[in-house]
């Protein structure tokens, strides 16, 4: 790789030819601010807090796309850029809705930090400030337009990484605004709910709906038998929300926190994990071997159901029609449960802690009340368990580990790894392969369709039989691959998609993580890594050996794709209009 | 009511295909295109916007973005005759806005509104390039200069 050298505040600095100024300092040691920069993402210019002066330019430059050259004199902290990027900041928080008390992103917000850093501790100007409608209609994504600073961030992600584009900049100049067409509600366009536009946001102008209080509601009512369930994805990830490293897995703090909190059972959903391999697998051999319908696409992801029901109405036969998980465990939860604890099915109240918002829009689903209630009560992000576990005043770091309860708590390291894009699909073929050759597999680790590439490939030959899979992640690049099955350019037998890039662990209901720290981290890999770790401790990796899931086929299902599964475990999907 | 709009309006569509046919492979489509669709429609409703953003393969939103951008687009429904007044630098000097104020009097409507029976626009515009006549109004293509606000219940005259 060609090297350019140059010097950054005097620092002789070597990095690699296409680096930007921005990562050049990085080298240097040497942290420029940035406010709309979000790596891969937003590169535009657009804030001008990354200012320089370049030796020989005339103008201040922004570092974040300017790139290295030979012999280049950059210098970062000059008066005229020290003033230059002071102006701008005052001026973008001079249209700012200032409640930083009462704001969910207090404490975890770059311009509050950035205003702190580059101590502004006055605004020069006061004039008239925007005063837009707060949108609260989705069932999973909230908009305070009043807090945006139109940085674009949520734009570029939207439309970039996950091909949807339902929020762009509408009007100009003071009336500017980034929100969808025609003043209609983000609930009311075809946006998926995979609240990666909140995740990219640097301020409090997205967020997810928040409905701990519902939870501490079920709490404190007598009548009720809470139970709660956890995603894979959300163990990796919750300590970030009390300080622990990225990738660091807390599951047994989770579980002793959760009981502190006083859910009656505490189960996990990697159970229905392995639960849905054993009916998807099922699926999928009685549509090879019976001339169903191919390729199977697997339905886990919320996000990636709406957006087929939006835009690929000719594809929803193709989508498995397995409930995802978390709604396989609450209707399992209101009826299987229900009946062997002797409970009413309206008495009991399912918790789902998910990495996910679009699970927010899916548990609201009429379909998916297998027992005459929802299956699911009430959905939170892992971010708002963060919430209610540090107002419960719990000492999160120091909480001895403790199990899941018993039978729905048990899972494999099948299911565990559902938490990652490509999980589904290993979790499947491991179960799968078995099931047709009657033999285990050689070497259970697919690591075909593991990693960040858009869309992975493998052929599996089982017997005289080779199933061609293929996974994508992120909606742009499944949008890509369903593009290629459809024009027959390609031909699988089995597809996962999971609609957030990267998967569930670095789902729009994760902790927010800001651009600085993704500069210098690969979060989706710290976060897998711990995810693959677990899968590989556990003493059991595939699902159908999991003897709790045996138990519920012997006592009540009889076995897979049975009539009772089908009422219970499976559901349907709808054709939904775009804008008109 | 959408759908019914799509076939109440199927020649416009048609129309606005062939426009749209004759700029896809061209750069920068998009002007063009929101030009010719706002002279065909009038105005830019939900069904054309959304028609050239599935027919360009862009987000609806950028449509929208550049539909809401530039003031020569519209995304209400305009009367038969636009009225156009200049508030710029030397048509204001001069008067115009109590030109303005004289015709939303006789016309009994606000700025950016359309007259009831659907015959009037009154809009305010940025300078319209005739200034030695300030101030200046243009209904349609006709232009009116040096105006007082008596003139003006004369000139709506003509058009009703």
């Amino acid at each position: 790789m060609e090297m350019v050298k140059l010097t950054i505040d005097g620092v002789k600095v070597e990095v690699p030819q296409g680096s930007t100024v921005l990562e050049a300092a990085r080298a240097a040691n040497i942290d420029i601010p940035t406010l709309c920069y979000l790596k891969g993402i937003n590169e535009v210019g657009a804030c001008r807090m990354c200012l320089v002066e370049v030796k020989g330019a005339r103008t201040l430059q922004a570092s974040c796309v300017l790139p290295v050259t030979d012999g280049m004199e950059v210098m970062t902290t000059t008066p005229a850029v020290r003033e230059a990027r002071r102006v701008n900041l005052e001026l973008i928080l001079s249209n700012h809705d200032r409640k930083c008390l009462t704001c969910v992103r207090n404490q975890n917000c770059e311009l509050q930090d950035l205003a702190d850093r580059l101590g502004v501790h006055d605004i020069r100007f006061e004039g008239e400030m925007s005063k837009k409608t707060i949108d609260s209609l989705s069932p999973s994504i909230v908009r305070d337009p009043n807090k945006c600073i139109l940085c674009r961030r949520c734009i570029s992600v939207c439309r970039n990484i996950q091909g949807i584009g339902v929020i762009g900049a509408t009007e100009r100049g003071f009336e500017t605004s980034v929100e969808p067409v025609f003043n209609l509600s983000i609930g009311e366009v075809p946006c998926i709910n995979c609240g990666q536009c909140i995740e990219a946001c640097p301020v409090g102008a997205l967020r997810e709906k928040d409905d701990t209080e519902k939870v501490w509601d079920a709490l404190y009512d007598e009548d009720l038998h809470v139970v709660v369930q956890t995603a894979p994805a959300v163990r990796v990830a919750l300590g970030e929300e009390f300080g622990m490293p990225i990738g660091t897995n807390v599951k047994g703090k989770m579980v002793a926190a959760l009981r502190r909190l006083g859910f009656d059972k505490v189960f996990d959903t990697d159970f229905a994990a392995d639960l849905t391999i054993m009916e998807e697998g099922t699926e999928l051999l009685n549509r090879l071997n019976n001339g169903g319908k191919l390729p199977l696409i697997t339905s886990c992801s919320p996000g990636w159901i709406k957006y087929c029901e939006h835009n690929y109405p000719e594809f929803l036969d193709n989508l498995s029609t397995c409930k995802s998980p978390h709604e396989m465990m609450g209707a399992v939860l209101k009826t299987y449960y229900a009946e062997k604890e002797g409970i009413d099915p309206s008495k009991v109240f399912v918790v789902s802690i998910m990495p996910c918002t679009a699970k927010k829009f899916e548990a609201a689903r009429p379909e998916l009340s297998t027992s005459g209630y929802p299956d699911v009560d009430v959905v939170l992000t892992t971010r708002e368990l963060g919430r209610m576990i540090k107002e419960a005043g719990i000492d999160f770091v120091n909480l001895a580990d403790e199990e899941f309860d018993p039978t729905l708590g048990d899972s494999t390291g099948a299911g565990v790894i559902f938490g990652t894009t490509g999980g589904v699909m290993e979790a499947a073929l491991r179960t799968v392969a078995e099931l047709v050759t009657g033999e285990p597999m050689k070497d259970i680790e697919v690591t075909a369709v593991r990693g960040l590439d858009g869309v992975k490939e493998t052929n599996i030959t089982l017997g005289d039989m080779i199933i061609k899979a293929a996974v994508a992640h992120g909606t742009a690049n499944a949008k890509a691959l369903i593009e290629q099955v459809k024009s027959g350019e390609k031909e699988y037998h089995f597809i996962e998609v999971m609609g957030c890039p990267g998967g569930c662990i670095t789902g729009g209901g994760q902790p927010i993580v800001d651009a600085k720290t993704k500069l210098d981290h690969d979060v989706w890999a710290l976060r897998a890594q711990a995810i693959y770790e677990e899968d590989r401790n556990l003493p059991i990796r595939k699902s159908h050996e999991n003897p709790s899931v045996k138990k519920v086929y012997d006592e009540y299902f009889g076995e897979p794709n049975s009539k009772k599964a089908h009422e219970i475990l499976h559901t349907h999907y709808v054709e939904r209009k775009k804008y008109v | 009511m959408s759908v019914s709009f799509i076939e109440r309006n199927k020649e416009k569509f048609e129309a606005l295909q062939k426009v749209i046919d004759k700029n896809k492979s061209e750069p920068g489509p998009l002007m063009p295109v929101l030009q010719e669709a706002q002279e065909i429609f009038g105005y830019l409703p939900i069904e054309v916007q959304d028609f050239i953003a599935e027919e360009l393969d862009i987000p609806i939103t950028d449509v929208y973005g550049v539909a809401t951008f530039y003031s020569q687009f519209s995304l209400k429904p305009k009367g038969k005759y636009r009225i156009g007044v200049c508030l710029g630098t030397a048509c204001y000097v001069k008067g115009a806005q109590k030109v303005l104020d004289e015709l939303s009097k006789v016309l009994n409507i606000d700025v950016g509104a359309t007259t009831e029976d659907g015959t009037f626009t009154l809009e305010a515009t940025r300078c319209l390039g005739a200034c030695g006549l300030a101030p200046v109004i243009m209904i349609n293509d006709d232009v009116y200069g040096r105006l007082e606000p008596d003139d003006i219940p004369e000139i709506i005259a003509k058009y009703k």
